[in-house]
Parts: C-alpha cells; sequence; structure tokens
C-alpha cells in the first residue's frame, strides 16, 4: 500500500517535469550576448569607415567654396590635373615606383624567406625560433630608428654601387615585409608534415629540387600567395623610409601632391586602400577556392 | 667500429668514368672518397650491376648509430642479414633503435660505422634517393596537393617513365590495394586506412629492391589494421619484394613475418620464426617481450630443470644453478583442484582473477607458500594459467585453493 502511493507520486512528479519545460539559461544568454555582439560590431564598422566617408565627401566637396564636384576624380582618371592648378606626373611616378617596388620586393622576398625557411624547418628547431625572433625584429624597431641605420648604407649604395633610383628601396622593403611573410609562410609549413613529405619523396627517388618545386612549393602554394599580398599591401603604404631616404614612392607622392591639391592627393589614397582591400578579398578568395576544390565540396 | 674496406678503390682525382668502372668489377667498392657529381653516377652504376645480380638481400653489418648531441648509441653494433623475398619484421618497444635501423637502411640517416649492403653491394655511401627502396610511413606522408593517382606516379614521374606508361601502372598498383576506384581522390578525402594503402601502391609502384614499412599500421583503428596487415602480407609473398617492417606490436608482427628479429637497445637480441620465437627464446627479455611468460623458480643442471618438483626439458644455452628462473608460458601449466588431484608434484596456489576470453581462459594465481615469497624478494609470486574454457574446474571463484603443475615443454632458465 506503502509502496504504491510513493510509486504513483513520482510518477507525478516526473510528468510534472516533462510539462513545464526547465528554464533556457544558455539560451537567454546567448540572446543577450548577440545584442551586445551587434553593437559592437556596429560601433567598430562607424570607427573604420566614418573616416573614409569623410575623406569620400571631402574629394567630392571643394572645402572652400563648398561647391559639390567630381573634379579631383575625373583629373585622377583622365590623368590631367592642370584645371585645378596640380601637376600629376609626380603621381604617376610615385604609383609606378610603388608597383615595380612590389614586384621586386615580393620576388627577392620569396627567393630569401622559402628556401630559408623550409631548410631550416626541416633541419634545425632552435634555428628556426632565431630566425623567427630575427624576422620579427622589424615590426618592433620604428621605421624611424631604421632609417638611421639605413642611411649610410644607401648613401654608399648609391653613391658607390648602385644609384639613386628609388627601385634600391627594395633591399629596405624586404626587411619592412619580413615580419609578416614569416608568419604568413611558417603558417604554410606549420600546417603540413614537411618532413615526412620529403622523406616520402626522397626515398621515392626524388632529387632535393624535385623535392623543393614539385613537393614543397605546391603545398606552401597558398601561404606564399598571402605572403606576396601583404607584401604588396606593405609596400603600397611605406611611407617613412622612402621619404627619410629622399626617394620618391606612392605615399610620398601624395603627400607632395596634397600640398598643392590636397583632394586629388585624398581621392588617390582612397584608391589605393581599395587596390589593398582587392587584394586581400582576392587572397581570401583564391585561398577558399583552392581549398575547396582539395576538399571535393 | 670501420669495417676493412677495399682501399684499392678511391679514386678521388679519379675520371668519373674510371669511377663507374670500379664498381662495375668490384663488388666489394665502396663510394668513400668519391665526390660531388661522381656520386650519382657511381651509385647508379653501382645499383645496375646489383640489379642485374638479383637484388634484394640486405646485410647491414655492425651497423652504428649515433644521434648528434646523444652520448648512447641508437644502434650499437648492429648486425641483420635478409635474404632476397623475405619479410621480416623488426620488433621492440619504443626506443630499441627499431626505426632507426629502418631509417638508416633507406639513407634517411648517416650512420657512424659499419656498412649496409643491398644485393652484395655496400650502398653505406649512396644518397637515400638512388637507393632504389620505397618506405612507407606511419601517417601523413601523402602529397596532399596530389590525387591518390598522382601520388602512386610521383616516383616513376622522377624516374622519367612517359606519362601514359606511369598512369598505367599507377592504376595496376592502386587495382592491387583495391582502390582503383578513389584515383581521383585527394589525401583529405580519404580515410586513415586508404591513405596508407595508397602509400603502400606508392611505394610499390617503382618495383623497390626493398619495400620499408615503419609503422604504418600504428595509426590506424583495429579492425582496419588486422585488414591491412593481411593485405600487405598477401602482395608481399605475390610481388616477392624484400621487405622490412617494423612495429611495436608483437601480434602483427607474428602474423606477417618471415622472421622476427627482436630488438633491445639498439641490438638484435634474436632473429627468428615467429614460432621459433616464441617456443624457444634465446633471451628473458625475448620471451617477456613475446607472449606472456611466468618466471618461476627451480633448479638446473643446463638440461633439465625441476619446477613444483616437476622435470622440464630445458632450451639449448639455458642457465644451470640450483636457483634459477625457469621462464614457462601460461598454457605449459596445468592447474587442478587438490580434492582431485593426488600427485606428488605441483604447488598450492589461489585464484585472483578468472580471464574469460572466449575459447581460452587464463587464470590468475598466487603461490600460497611463502617459500617462494623468499625467492621472489619478497613479493607474492603470481602465475599465470592459460587453458580451453571447457578444461576449468566447474564452479571455479577467486579465492579457490588450485595446484599449479608444469607440463613438461622445453622451456628457458635464466
Amino acid at each position: 500500500m506503502n509502496e504504491t502511493s510513493t510509486t504513483s507520486e513520482t510518477t507525478a512528479v516526473a510528468a510534472a517535469a516533462s510539462a513545464v519545460k526547465p528554464p533556457q539559461l544558455r539560451a537567454a544568454r546567448v540572446r543577450k550576448q548577440s545584442i551586445i555582439k551587434f553593437v559592437i560590431l556596429f560601433v567598430t564598422l562607424a570607427f573604420l569607415f566614418v573616416p573614409l566617408l569623410a575623406m569620400l565627401i571631402f574629394t567630392l566637396r571643394h572645402p572652400l567654396s563648398g561647391r559639390w564636384s567630381a573634379a579631383p576624380w575625373i583629373a585622377i582618371f583622365t590623368g590631367n590635373g592642370e584645371s585645378l592648378g596640380a601637376d600629376l606626373t609626380v603621381l604617376w611616378q610615385g604609383l609606378g615606383t610603388s608597383l615595380a617596388l612590389s614586384v621586386v620586393t615580393v620576388v627577392l622576398m620569396l627567393l630569401l624567406m622559402v628556401p630559408t625557411m623550409v631548410i631550416v624547418h626541416i633541419r634545425s628547431k632552435a634555428l628556426e625560433r632565431a630566425i623567427e625572433w630575427v624576422a620579427t625584429l622589424p615590426l618592433t624597431i620604428p621605421a624611424i630608428v631604421l632609417v638611421v641605420g639605413l642611411g649610410p648604407i644607401y648613401r654608399w649604395l648609391s653613391a658607390d654601387v648602385l644609384n639613386t633610383n628609388p627601385i634600391w628601396l627594395c633591399f629596405a622593403y624586404v626587411i619592412l615585409v619580413m615580419p609578416f611573410a614569416f608568419r604568413a609562410i611558417a603558417v604554410g609549413l606549420n600546417s603540413i608534415d614537411v618532413k615526412t613529405l620529403v622523406e616520402a619523396s626522397r626515398s621515392l627517388g626524388a632529387s632535393w629540387p624535385k623535392v623543393f618545386f614539385r613537393v614543397i612549393i605546391p603545398n606552401l602554394w597558398q601561404s606564399i600567395l598571402s605572403a606576396s599580398f601583404i607584401s604588396i599591401a606593405v609596400v603600397l603604404g611605406e611611407y617613412t623610409v622612402a621619404s627619410l631616404l629622399g626617394r620618391m614612392n606612392l605615399q610620398v607622392a601624395l603627400y607632395q601632391l596634397g600640398q598643392s591639391n590636397s583632394q586629388i592627393s585624398t581621392a588617390m589614397s582612397l584608391l589605393a586602400l581599395l587596390f589593398g582591400v582587392v587584394l586581400l578579398v582576392a587572397l581570401d578568395l583564391i585561398s577558399d577556392a583552392m581549398r575547396k576544390s582539395k576538399e571535393g565540396k | 667500429m670501420t669495417v676493412e674496406r677495399n682501399t684499392a678503390t678511391t679514386p678521388i682525382a679519379a675520371s668519373a668514368a674510371a669511377t663507374e668502372d670500379a664498381f662495375k668489377n668490384d663488388p666489394t667498392a665502396t663510394l668513400e672518397g668519391v665526390k660531388g657529381k661522381d656520386v650519382t653516377k657511381a651509385a647508379k652504376a653501382l645499383l645496375k650491376d646489383s640489379a642485374k645480380r638479383g637484388g634484394g638481400s640486405i646485410q647491414m653489418q655492425d651497423v652504428v648509430k649515433i644521434y648528434p648531441g646523444a652520448n648512447k648509441r641508437a644502434l650499437d653494433d648492429f648486425n641483420l642479414d635478409i635474404k632476397p623475398g623475405e619479410m621480416v619484421v623488426l620488433l621492440g618497444g619504443s626506443g630499441c633503435g627499431k626505426s632507426t635501423a629502418l631509417r638508416s637502411l633507406a639513407g634517411l640517416e648517416d650512420i657512424q660505422g659499419g656498412r649496409i649492403m643491398v644485393g652484395g653491394q655496400d650502398v653505406t655511401g649512396v644518397p637515400v634517393n638512388k637507393r632504389e627502396m620505397a618506405m612507407v610511413f606511419q601517417a601523413y606522408s601523402l602529397f596532399p596537393h596530389m590525387t591518390a593517382l598522382e601520388n602512386v606516379e610521383f616516383g616513376l614521374e622522377v624516374r622519367g617513365v612517359s606519362k601514359e606508361e606511369r598512369r598505367k601502372v599507377a592504376m595496376e598498383q592502386l587495382e592491387l590495394v583495391g582502390l582503383a576506384d578513389q584515383a581521383k581522390k585527394y589525401t583529405q578525402q580519404m580515410s586513415g586506412g586508404q591513405q596508407q594503402r595508397v602509400a603502400l601502391a606508392r611505394a610499390l609502384a617503382i618495383k623497390p629492391r626493398v619495400l620499408l614499412l615503419d609503422e604504418p599500421l600504428s595509426a590506424l583503428d583495429a579492425k582496419v589494421r588486422v585488414q591491412l596487415r593481411d593485405q600487405i602480407r598477401r602482395i608481399q609473398l605475390s610481388t616477392g619484394t624484400t621487405t622490412v617492417f617494423v612495429t611495436h606490436d608483437q601480434e602483427e608482427a607474428l602474423a606477417v613475418a618471415d622472421r622476427i628479429g627482436v630488438m633491445n637497445k639498439g641490438k638484435i637480441e634474436q632473429i627468428a620464426a615467429p614460432q621459433d620465437l616464441y617456443q624457444r627464446p634465446a633471451t628473458e627479455y625475448v620471451a617477456t617481450f613475446i607472449g606472456l611468460t611466468n618466471r618461476l623458480p627451480g633448479a638446473s643442471n643446463g638440461e633439465e630443470a625441476v619446477v613444483f618438483g616437476q622435470r622440464l626439458p630445458l632450451i639449448a644455452g639455458s642457465a644451470k644453478g640450483d636457483s634459477v628462473a625457469v621462464l614457462v608460458r601460461p598454457e605449459n601449466l596445468a592447474l587442478s583442484l587438490p580434492d582431485q588431484y593426488d600427485s606428488k608434484v605441483g604447488e598450492h596456489a589461489r585464484v585472483e582473477v578468472i580471464h574469460f576470453l572466449g575459447s581460452l581462459v587464463r587464470v590468475d594465481t598466487v603461490i600460497t607458500s611463502s617459500e617462494f615469497q623468499r625467492w621472489n624478494k619478497g613479493e607474492q609470486l603470481k602465475v599465470t594459467v592459460q587453458l580451453p574454457a571447457n578444461e576449468l574446474p566447474a564452479g571455479l571463484a577467486s579465492g579457490d585453493d588450485v595446484i599449479i603443475t608444469p607440463r613438461p615443454v622445453a622451456a628457458l632458465a635464466c
């Protein structure tokens, strides 16, 4: 008699529990957090985009007269700034130099970094850490300090060895892009088992050049691409070193142009920024496509 | 220690052609003193020559390997002799030097002494890519940027085989391992077992003189491991490739090997056919490493021993003495209940745990008499008995008293 009553009680409790949903604590928290997330995202985006928007308005609205016109943009795209009283040849010269510099820098950087990092990765972990430390140094040394050291070297380079052509900035730029390139390539090296792949291909009869070009490089392709794109972005945005060494590049030209016509200079800055963004988005899309084709989705 | 080398062929200044000739004519020639491009030429000539002789046998003589910065020898005067077409398993615990031995044979490690011969030719100085061996690694050795088919083609591509020819050979190899339908897949799309089968096909595609397997199954789950292990053995038997297989798994070793070399501290303790190794272990290490064994106190005259009052024949090389340890396998012990037993031999023991293993039963017991506890350095003497499930006395439970008697099967005393 006693027993039956207890069992019926338990079933009653169980039924009640199943009818009343337990409090959904996690779901409530997730809802609250999503609001906070949205606010943070909005504020950050505003912080990033308001200056850009201001720049755009500045190029379209003459600051003194308050008149709206697309003249600066027309000047850039027609290549003729005379109507606005600006000489655009400096700009084209600077742009040309910066583009050439980015290509040369990328080539030099790859030639220097990829073989070094691969060899060190296979042979010596201790040396790899040392190289990581050295490669990160340019980030910690301010550009202005770097220039103090580079100054005499460039004086000697331009007087005795080479000439004053701004393309020789590439040596300094290889140093500047090193931290970014190192990171990108290190990610690639760590994502594959380089040692086993090398040993497997060696035991199958591959010579070292074959191992390098047939096995390692194809597997580092994504990292090499991202190292290159980041390097291009850095080189296109570089001002301090070029300016202090007295060489003309895009950013120096933009600054000079800004002295005579700040609207064109600002419009050009926006374009350079846009180019950088397009570059990075392209990098993302390409590496995504490559990964998907391999995973067969 | 360096083995005496033929110093007549030390052609440091000799032309490449002369070097090549030296290797054609002198089977004991080494690559010592040959430099630069000559190495490649000399190595090619040497390998071509040994391939003509039928290749595939392996001798590793007094090989010494010391890793940089280590003071211990990873390989300590290591000797190994393998006949063409044989499958030898190197078995041992971690750090015993089994992988080092394999990698030295492959040329992936420089050795500090001794020499390595393949097909009767010294390959000690031949670089890894000229040794015509192929290796299957534990995992992650497939090229992730290539399909399964391209992976298998790689070794042939390196050898300059035409595109149609290598495609044909690669497809044959993939069919051999049962993966022809996966040819177009990338590494990431395949399971671990499939990847290892592709790695095997890739290794076999180049028709290597020696196939090297470095724990190829240890990253796989149990069922796939057994399947692939049998497949490897079947393929090896059908192709007749000399194979060296390294593993720490004794069951794997016993299942596939022609001979097993049990390694300990950079040396082979014993190399023998699986059955010999199990029934006639040469050392205590081998006896305890392969299968289960009991250390029982006994008196030995070198040919026979008395254990628990029972006379046992001994394996050649056994120790002599009044107090030796005799190594007896669990299946070579009999277990009886005291009330059904009237012989004078045997020893009383208490049942601790009974393990049912399907057709077999394993009974862990502890010897009751304290006399043996003294012999066993104060520890209780534990004895494991294995018997067919239908011979287990009915109703036997933990705590029961039983009598254990050794069967007169040859054992090792040490």
